[in-house]
């Protein structure tokens, strides 16, 4: 019933998508792509944080990993697209799995501060091995649309159909995965931890599994952020990019992945339409561009301060306002992320 | 073996940066149990203040106050306003927020003070010192630097130890409940441990930003590693985190020497995360297991 329910609402969307991309100019199609390959990657963030209970400030260099994997297979050895996709993928999740074997033991702050360095220290690589990374300037892929979609058929278009493809598929397979025994064995890990150990869980595997599932996210996402601006450069992927990730999730609403979706609209959209804001007030160009950042950063304030639950908790108190006499939410119970007790010492 | 020495001792002196991000992480931490990722953000800003004053005024130190004083406050005011709500929350929403907290710093000074790299003057001169013809590899603002930081860490665990403050600070951080019905102000002494963090933050980076530009994510780096010494050396251990910052230093400088400093960050990386399999709680902690 659910793998129909998130397939029919994949449909829709998709259909919705094709009409969008039609409609609308060769610029809008571009957003579109953009956000979709947001959303792959803060669905995956999302997953690991709302769900798990574990935190990455490392997921940016992780879509790094994807990127520069495909890039490499597409120039070297001129792989078709869904195997440089798939690949990328696979790559990025093995990365993920390493990572989740080394964080497994570490909790909270020490997971934050470790993934942290791993988004400070990765794109040093590329610059350091520039002639397999191509250095400060990066690697250029090309995309071109498939034969069967005619000659005129335009690329921007291609992008979001592709973007959006993966986007729905990795969507309907998280929805899932989220419904399935191992989302269950992650909530009850994360909510009490000995109580799932007692129950039978292996809680370290499981918090691995739950790494190794958000960076195959993640090096997706990146993978195909690569083939939309053509461009991989390690400046693309700095902290800036990972914090912009996890402020998507909270932003949309922890372990939600319709929130993942609101996130990655605003993380495209509020960027360019600030920034349009701030330099007909004035400002001048350089400085308007750190008005997103700073915008980011109230956002990610206020939302953990005054509504915890992000733009899908709202979305959800207001449908359930319409349907009276709808059972509680099906979903995860309203901020549960944020609003398990387990602190040591209680405010009093 | 003349090289060796010259990346020891230089190694001592940034070390000591590193030690005194530490610090000001292990005192909140200790305080409160957040890690505040701010820090870094927090010292650029004042650094930046530094800067001003030192323009306007034409002197170094008046300067070198203005970013302390700054820090002190902007300590007390981020306590006070936007981490007080979520001190009783769960730990995620209190890294979240630090988060956000950095990030609006960093974009907050990128929009006053520009994306620009701008050179911030150092204390003392900064050409290397010899004994006889042998150079040594540092400089009298060196020796500044790592005396500052040293006098600081010895004025805190003086402070703790012997003043009335102090003894709150630390009954605080043992247990608030208990302090509380012992009429200390625990929330006056949480205020006052940010603040403390605050000025040695900003000590740090008016003692760096010589050695590095000054602009709005100079202090990302620098953080990541006082971060990582303070994990070293555990995070609820000050001395820990001093010895943390000082292994630190001189293994990185070590291999920025001898290797390249483009590794210097995957380094740290590698340190940092062999540290957390083996002794997850750090070298020096003595914290008993993760309550669960």
């Amino acid at each position: 019933m659910t793998l129909l329910r998130h397939l029919a609402a994949a449909v829709l969307a998709a259909v919705v998508v094709a009409i969008l991309t039609i409609q609308l100019n060769a610029f809008r199609d571009y957003q579109i792509a953009e956000i979709a390959c947001y959303v792959v990657a803060v669905a995956g963030l999302t997953v690991l944080v709302g769900l798990s209970g574990q935190i990455s400030l490392g997921n940016g260099a992780l879509m790094a990993v994807g990127a520069y994997a495909a890039g490499l297979l597409l120039i070297h050895l001129q792989w078709p697209l869904a195997g440089v996709l798939a690949a990328a993928t696979a790559i990025s999740a093995v990365s993920g799995a390493l990572v989740g074997v080394a964080a497994a033991r570490l909790r909270g702050p020490y997971l934050a501060g470790a993934t942290l360095l791993l988004a400070v220290a990765l794109p040093s690589l590329a610059i350091k091995y520039a002639g397999v990374f191509g250095g400060d300037q990066g690697l250029t892929v090309g995309l071109t649309p498939p034969a069967f979609l005619g000659a005129s058929f335009p690329l921007t278009r291609w992008q979001a159909w592709l973007t959006c493809a993966c986007a729905l598929i990795t969507l309907v397979l998280l929805a899932n995965l989220a419904r399935s025994r191992v989302g269950r064995s992650w909530r009850a890990a994360s909510d009490d931890e000995v109580a799932a150990a007692l129950a039978g869980l292996n809680v370290a595997r499981l918090r691995v599994l739950a790494f190794v599932v958000s960076a195959a996210c993640a090096g997706l996402g990146g993978a195909l952020l690569a083939v939309t601006t053509s461009i991989i450069s390690p400046g693309a992927f700095t902290v800036t990019l990972s914090i912009a990730l996890l402020t998507g999730a909270v932003l949309g609403g922890l372990g939600s992945l319709p929130g993942a979706i609101w996130g990655s609209l605003v993380l495209v959209l509020l960027p360019t339409y600030v920034t349009d804001v701030a330099t007909s007030h004035g400002l001048s160009s350089a400085a308007g561009s750190n008005v997103p950042v700073a915008a980011y950063g109230i956002v990610l304030i206020l939302v953990m301060l005054v509504f915890p639950e992000g733009i899908q908790g709202g979305v959800r108190r207001l449908l359930r306002q319409f349907t009276p006499g709808t059972p509680a939410s099906r979903d995860l119970p309203p901020g549960r992320a944020a609003a398990s007790e387990h602190q040591e010492e209680g405010s009093l | 073996m003349a090289e060796f020495g010259e990346l020891t001792l230089g190694g001592i002196s940034v070390g000591m940066i590193y030690a005194a991000i530490g610090l000001s992480l292990v005192l909140i931490w200790r305080a409160t149990r957040i890690l505040n990722y701010a820090q870094g953000g927090m010292a650029m800003l004042t650094t930046y203040i530094a800067l001003t004053v030192i323009n306007h005024t034409g002197s170094y130190w008046a300067g070198f106050a203005a970013a302390l004083a700054a820090g002190l406050v902007l300590g007390a005011v981020i306590e006070r306003v936007v981490i007080r709500p979520v001190e009783s929350k769960p730990p995620l929403n209190a890294i979240v927020v630090t988060i956000g907290l950095l990030i609006l710093i960093e974009g907050l000074a990128g929009i006053i003070f520009g994306g620009q790299y701008r050179s911030f003057p150092a204390a003392f001169s900064i050409t290397g010192l010899h004994i006889g013809s042998a150079a040594l590899g540092i400089s009298s603002n060196d020796v500044f630097v790592t005396v500052a930081v040293l006098i600081a860490a010895l004025l805190l665990a003086a402070g703790f130890r012997y003043t009335r403050a102090g003894l709150r600070l630390r009954a605080a951080a043992f247990s608030p409940q208990v302090s509380r019905l012992l009429g200390v102000r625990v929330g006056r002494t949480l205020t006052l441990g940010w603040a403390l963090a605050g000025l040695i933050g900003a000590l740090a980076g008016v003692l760096i930003s010589p050695s590095i530009f000054l602009y709005p994510n100079s202090m990302d780096a620098i953080f990541v590693l006082g971060f990582t010494a303070a994990v070293i050396g555990g995070l609820d251990s000050p001395g820990g985190a001093v010895a943390g910052g000082l292994i630190l230093g001189v293994a990185l400088n070590y291999v920025s020497g001898y290797l390249g400093s483009d590794l210097v960050p995957l380094f740290g990386l590698a340190a940092l995360t062999v540290v957390l399999m083996l002794r997850p709680s750090g070298l020096f902690s003595t914290a008993p297991a993760r309550r669960v």
